[in-house]
């Protein structure tokens, strides 16, 4: 019988504690199958954020750390200057990495950090609830912004792929979406050629996700696919932003 | 005994801790402790280690967690808004068990305050300044030699209770220069933590640096833990100097620079004909509450001196236990206490209630 299919090895054979719907599975799969074809998760060390991906440890089979809120680049810097050889990969949501962890993400870049950065933008707090984050689209209604954000009081939505590319050390950036086959073909090669940049020995990198959180917006999962395709695509434009060859790719 | 040589207190500290094997340091500008990091940006490459000017306080310390949690003998200095800032991170590193050594070269506050000396970090240091139930196992040295010794140790004191230890100086031990020996070199030892997370190499399963117990029966058992290893340290690190105790009528308390000042005094007063002796808590975490305890069966009352306006005094009280009066004198601000002012006192004290 052909094996079509199989769990990555740097997956846990087990359930996760994700909502229905959510796409982190479909990220945590993408990380770990790309961990499986370079051969490092013996050397690869994740660093855990605060928010829904706080349990991360519980489904990679490697080495992890837990992070402060937001502070997942500085503990990945710790553990990278340490163990040189190691792959070190953090795994962020927009609260941690856009929000309370923003001098981090940003000075990992600076210094060019040889670690990658999955940075998944769901435009909402998940695990307190659905607040609003700094990557909430304007109108869009959290328990924080029930009137919808507005701009003249809560700012415009940051893009953290667009403004890390402005940074010298980040070698690559791109952001993705997880919300269709095709999207999470392109979203797989991207987390790769992050990883790739840093066994290389290029820079920083980081792959920012797209992706869907139908608890707290209140949606049906293929509702939430289809809400990120019709309004955050148009906000957030897909694409590499920054690569090590210096090509840049929109779209 | 080794060479001596002129050292300034802060490069003292980063020397020593280089010889005791620290590899690693994270830190971010602050006065009056930036000899610390520049000497490391010069000494660390030349062994082999690694120095990183961190974005802030707040970064520099989660490096140092990260780099512990890998297996690094690591270490950050800093100042009290610096360790304000600290302490988010020194929770996290006390709860995820990571040994590290932390110097606060104190300077006066509340807030940006001054950047003269102070004792004023005396309760967020030994009565754990971050949120939860921990300790740090906190050493006061009272000269640049003695800052050498404990530096020294420290690392070795927070491998063995996996906890974080702080060097708890202030501006003027910093700042100021006397002759010190250094040790010869520790080698670096090679194995790597039966805990550290440096990649699942060789078929081991994978670790976790970790500090979250969501379940409150297994957060309560984590954090007996915690608190078992230091009930032990109590027992195996508490360190005080008695100096003139035994005859003593009235005992002076006092750590750090203040303790130095507290000896002159002393001898002030002594000439002067009134008996007095000092405790010099060498840990300020653990406290050596027995040894004051111990003398507080003889003393007739007790005068703590802090440049504060009364932290470590609390803990005075809590040894001495109502057995005899404990006064306090105390500066702030930056301002240190004379020998003179504290001789003073200790004649006021006298007179009310020694009867002379």
């Amino acid at each position: 019988m052909k094996q079509v299919y199989a769990v990555p090895k740097a997956l846990q054979p087990r359930a996760t504690h994700y909502c229905p719907g959510c796409t982190h599975g479909i990220a945590h799969k993408l990380v770990a199958e790309t961990i499986d074809e370079l051969g490092v998760r013996d050397r690869t060390i994740g660093v855990a954020p605060v928010g829904c991906a706080v349990f991360a440890y519980d489904y990679f089979d490697c080495d992890f750390q837990q992070a402060a809120h937001g502070r997942a680049p500085a503990v990945a810097t710790g553990i990278k200057r340490v163990v040189p050889d190691a792959v070190v990969f953090t795994y962020q949501g927009d609260g941690d990495l856009a929000s309370i962890g923003a001098a981090e993400i940003v000075h990992a870049a600076m210094r060019g950090e040889r670690i990658t950065v999955i940075f998944i933008n769901n435009a909402i707090y998940g695990m307190t609830g659905g607040q609003m984050a700094p990557t909430t689209l304007l109108g869009q209604k959290t328990t924080t912004s029930p009137a919808g954000r507005e701009p003249g009081h809560a700012g415009s939505p940051i893009r953290i792929a667009e403004m890390l590319a402005t940074i010298p050390g980040a070698a690559y950036v791109a952001r993705v979406s997880l919300s269709s086959p095709a999207n999470v073909a392109r979203a797989k090669k991207a987390i790769r050629k992050a990883f790739d940049t840093q066994l290389s020995g290029a820079g920083f990198s980081l792959v920012e996700c797209l992706s869907t959180c139908p608890t707290n917006w209140g949606m049906a999962p293929v509702e939430a696919m289809e809400w990120l395709e019709s309004n955050m695509i148009p906000y957030y434009p897909l694409g590499e932003f920054r690569t090590p060859e210096g090509g840049v790719s929109n779209g | 005994m080794a060479e001596r040589k002129l050292f300034k207190g802060n490069e003292a500290v980063a020397e020593a801790a280089v010889r005791a094997g620290c590899r690693f340091f994270f830190g971010y500008p602050i006065t009056p402790q930036n000899e610390i990091p520049e000497y490391m940006s010069r000494r660390l490459p030349e062994v082999g280690g690694v120095f990183l000017q961190a974005e802030s306080e707040v970064a520099a310390i989660n490096m140092v967690y990260g780099a512990a949690g890998a297996g690094g003998r690591v270490m950050t200095s800093s100042s009290s808004p610096g360790i304000s800032l600290k302490q988010e991170g020194i929770s996290y590193i006390a709860g995820a068990e990571l040994p590290c050594l932390i110097v606060n070269m104190v300077r006066g506050g509340p807030g940006l305050g001054g950047i003269q000396p102070a004792q004023s970090d005396y309760f967020q240091a030994v009565k754990g300044g971050g949120h939860g139930d921990y300790h740090c196992i906190v050493f006061a040295p009272a000269s640049v030699q003695e800052m050498v010794d404990l530096t020294i140790q420290a690392f070795d004191v927070a491998e063995r209770y996996r906890m974080p230890v702080m060097i708890l100086g202030d501006g003027i031990l910093g700042q100021m220069m006397e002759p010190v020996a250094f040790p010869d070199p520790v080698p670096v030892d090679a194995a790597l933590a039966d805990w550290a997370t440096a990649g699942a190499r060789d078929g081991r399963a994978p670790r976790l640096i970790n500090s979250i117990y969501l379940r409150p029966d297994e957060l309560f058992r984590h954090n007996l833990k915690l608190q078992a290893r230091f009930d032990e340290a109590k027992i195996a690190e508490v360190r005080h100097e008695a100096i003139n105790t035994d005859d003593a009528d009235i005992v002076l308390v006092a750590y750090g620079t203040t303790s130095r000042v507290c000896r002159s005094a002393m001898d002030r007063a002594r000439a002067a004909g009134i008996r007095v002796g000092l405790v010099r808590p060498i840990t300020v975490s653990p406290f050596p509450y027995q040894a004051i305890a111990d003398v507080a069966r003889t003393a007739r009352a007790f005068l703590t001196v802090e440049m504060s306006l009364g932290q470590m005094v609390e803990d005075v009280k809590l040894a001495v236990c109502g057995a005899a009066p404990v006064h306090f004198y105390g500066t702030t601000g930056g301002v240190v206490p004379t020998s003179s002012a504290i001789a003073d006192e200790v004649r006021k004290i006298a007179m009310a209630e020694v009867g002379k």
